[in-house]
């Protein structure tokens, strides 16, 4: 294991002004890479950053974030996506139930509420950063919209690794959905796969549509188990996609569900 | 002795215990600024809460925020913004909560030591750590950190915050009567305990990411 070089804010990094200068340093007056953040020094040929202990998420466009709605306001909705101001979800970025494609009118606007309202989960994609930082979601396709009947976990963001695809059907039973912000969701198969077929020719928003679906007590277990994998996951700082989950998956099979989060979180 | 990352909720934490003093120290942000009206648009902005709980003096205290604690908040503040780059997140607020569980003599010191390494357990972009001592005189001879008995009997009493790699004050308020000489040897002797209170505050931060302390 090669040595970790750890600084506090305010270190001198070093006095070699060939660097280029990456996140978490900045230049001090006198030519020296300072570190800005406490963390550990990488260095990548002639690119130095500091990756920080935590740090709050960063969107770039094209990320796949599960969030929360904070707020419903004139024409959009406030999403809370754990980056530092809070995303926007525009009225006209989501899909409206039964795919039609219409301008949205002062109906669609007294509607928003039931469309999606405070405290609502949604999986997203982000369309566009802003100048100071705040994102722009959008929910223009089947696979993204509001979340149901499952569960959610919160890990740091930089433990997520960026695939092609963060939505996964695990071979367990179970599908996760790997927000790049560090929201987890995990549901049972089912459930995600009917939500898909909005076809409804009344053009009414779908939350009639609950159907009743009873989830087993083995589905159940199976998203208590992949919840606690991911806390263990999380706890040893290893990095998070479709395939450490499922190996932690397996490697928990032995154990039952409750020891895995006992014996894997506490020391 | 400080830790850091003691609290599940807050983005960055820290625990110091200076003396006999205890204290504990939240930081949430950076993150949307409620009022609205406080948000700045060109830069974050810091906001400081210093409290004492009830029982952390022999006489209890009342929990409302005396004249002392709005002074010792807006201070801390103050010692703080020099070195936190509000400039690169506009629009939002960085909020330290500070609570003095035990205090005795030389807290606002403490407090500004975890507030530091709180901010930096956040991963929010600094300068540069800010790191407290006291300074004082107590029976004509200039001691370091100064404690509530010596403070009461004593002639002066000088919290100095200092930056210790841009070698900055950013903190400095005298109670007291002292002469020019004495002044510039309580900062010498002050400046001394803040580097002393640095290395610490750096081993805090180095235990928390071997020490394996999930949130």
């Amino acid at each position: 294991m090669e040595t970790l070089h750890l600084v506090a804010p305010g270190d001198v990094i070093t006095t070699d002004t060939g660097f280029m200068r990456g996140h978490g340093t900045y230049h001090s007056d006198d030519g020296k890479l300072v570190a800005s953040v406490a963390g550990v020094v990488q260095r990548i040929n002639r690119l130095i950053s500091v990756r920080p202990l935590q740090s709050r998420y960063a969107g770039e466009v094209g990320d796949v974030v599960v969030g929360r709605i904070v707020e419903v306001q004139q024409k959009r909705w406030k999403v809370d996506t754990f980056s530092r101001l809070e995303s926007v979800l525009l009225l006209s970025s989501i899909n409206l139930p039964g795919g039609v494609l219409r301008r949205r009118s002062a109906q669609d606007e007294l509607m928003m509420r039931t469309y999606f309202t405070e405290g609502d989960l949604i999986s997203a994609e982000v369309q566009q950063v802003f100048s100071d930082g705040s994102l722009s979601l959008h929910t223009r396709s089947l696979k993204y919209g509001k979340l149901k009947k499952g569960c959610l976990i919160t890990v740091p963001p930089s433990l997520v690794k960026r695939c092609k695809n963060h939505f996964h059907n695990m071979l367990c039973g179970a599908s996760v959905i790997i927000g790049n912000n560090g929201y987890v969701w995990i549901s049972s198969m089912e459930v995600d796969q009917e939500d898909q077929i909005l076809l409804n020719p009344r053009d009414e928003p779908d939350t009639t549509r609950e159907k009743d679906i009873a989830i087993t007590r083995e589905e159940r277990e199976t998203i208590a188990r992949l919840r606690n994998c991911i806390q263990a996951l999380v706890a040893r700082k290893l990095t998070l996609f479709d395939t450490s989950i499922q190996y932690t998956f397996d490697a928990s099979r032995g154990y039952e569900v409750y020891t895995v989060y006992v014996q894997w979180n506490l020391r | 002795m400080i830790k850091a990352g003691v609290l599940k909720n807050a983005n960055g934490s820290a625990y110091i215990e200076f003396g006999d003093n205890k204290i504990m120290c939240g930081v949430y942000g950076p993150r949307d600024v409620h009022p609205k009206h406080m948000a700045n648009s060109s830069t974050g902005i810091l906001r400081c809460r210093y409290h004492m709980v009830p029982y952390s003096v022999s006489e209890r205290k009342n929990p409302a925020p005396s004249r002392r604690e709005i002074e010792i908040s807006k201070v801390i503040k103050e010692a703080l913004e020099p070195a936190v780059m509000l400039e690169r997140f506009p629009r939002t607020a960085v909020d330290v909560f500070i609570e003095v569980l035990q205090a005795d003599g030389g807290s606002r010191c403490a407090a500004l030591d975890a507030a530091s390494v709180a901010l930096a357990d956040a991963g929010i972009p600094m300068r540069d750590m800010v790191s407290a001592c006291a300074a004082g005189k107590v029976a004509d001879t200039v001691v370091l950190d100064v404690n509530n008995e010596e403070d009461q009997a004593g002639q002066a009493d000088m919290p100095i915050g200092y930056m210790p790699n841009l070698e900055k004050v950013t903190l400095l308020q005298l109670d007291g009567i002292m002469s020019p000489k004495e002044y510039k040897e309580c900062i010498e002797t002050g400046i001394k305990g803040c580097k002393i209170v640095y290395e610490i505050q750096k081993k805090a931060l180095n235990e928390r990411y071997f020490g394996d302390d999930h949130k």
